[in-house]
């Protein structure tokens, strides 16, 4: 068994309202950033997955996001797998 | 005389209304704790408000997979009663009882206040006491209330009539805001085919006493008492 570093990127679906990244936006424009735009605000999560391979630790993940980490209704995400 | 489990999970906090509500309209009504895996032969099962699991994560996504859902899960495919109010409506949600998914409040603020809606679908165990059109003022006690689904799945539900409560337009004269957190189609409560689960932001068991009011809720728990079961009806299964 090997262990692997896993990175999980849970992002607001694109075309859904995300208030959170429009306060957000808002809030950097009022600092002087108007450059800033488009802001969303997602959720990051990181664990430790023990598998044989890398190739087997990406399909656990893969389940573990499917299942609960994001929902599938709303949110869309991104994993990344590093050795440990 | 129906059987009401209500189902408390850490963090629940409108399980004593919605038992007292239960009981004080003429329902056996019991708590059944998360861990159980029985529902101790209920008729009808409700999943009361709170903050199970602290909302970690997302609203409903941990407490969906406590021990007694399993149980609420064959129950509901057998047929059986389920109501989701607030906490349970997204636990229903994420349990894939009912299409669609709770967001935060398009507002970003908590909003808890009583807003105007009208009962739009009344052939569910939940709302058979009330008449098509009524119109009702409840509390509403909520972040993440703002119901969306695909377009499809909007389509879907006005199409087969599965919206249950709709906030009313500002235009009716309210003097509430209205649709407080950005809700689809002003979407406050909906079912599934047949109607035996029923998912509602609303809180009718904050004024199902006249002593707090106007009991404008109390028809939820005047049906449920009222309701019973056709055992002669084909199972439907639920979506």
């Amino acid at each position: 068994m090997m262990s692997f570093h896993v990175h999980v990127r849970v992002m607001p679906r694109a075309g859904l309202l995300d208030p959170q990244g429009l306060a957000v936006e808002h809030a950097l424009s009022a600092l002087g950033f108007s450059e800033a735009g488009a802001v969303r605000v997602g959720r990051a999560i990181e664990l430790e997955v023990s598998a044989p391979t890398r190739d087997e630790a990406m399909t656990r993940a893969r389940q573990m996001c499917d299942k609960l980490l994001a929902n599938p209704v709303t949110e869309d995400y991104l994993l990344q797998v590093e050795d440990a | 005389m129906a059987n009401v489990a209500v189902v408390r999970f850490p963090g629940s906090n409108c399980d004593f209304d919605a038992l007292r509500a239960a009981s004080d309209t003429g329902s056996n009504a019991y708590f059944v704790w998360h861990r159980e895996t029985d529902l101790r032969g209920a008729d009808v099962v409700i999943l009361p408000g709170g903050f199970s699991y602290g909302d970690y994560l997302r609203s409903g996504a941990i407490a969906r997979f406590s021990p007694v859902m399993q149980a609420v899960q064959h129950h509901a495919a057998a047929g059986g009663p389920v109501l989701g109010i607030c906490n349970g409506f997204q636990i229903l949600c994420e349990a894939h009882l009912l299409p669609g998914a709770l967001m935060r409040n398009a507002g970003l603020t908590f909003v808890s206040k009583p807003v105007d809606v009208v009962v739009e679908r009344t052939d569910t165990v939940f709302t058979s006491d009330y008449s098509a059109g009524s119109r009702l003022r409840l509390p509403v006690a909520h972040g993440e209330g703002r119901f969306t689904a695909s377009a499809d799945t909007l389509r879907m539900l006005e199409a087969e009539g599965r919206v249950v409560l709709r906030y009313t337009a500002s235009s009716e004269g309210s003097p509430y805001q209205p649709n407080p957190n950005g809700s689809a189609n002003h979407i406050a409560g909906i079912s599934n085919v047949a109607g035996n689960i029923v998912g509602i932001m609303p809180h009718p068991e904050r004024v199902a006493d006249s002593l707090l009011g106007t009991p404008d809720g109390r028809g939820f728990f005047t049906s449920i008492a009222a309701w019973q079961p056709d055992t002669t009806t084909p199972k439907v299964p639920s979506r």
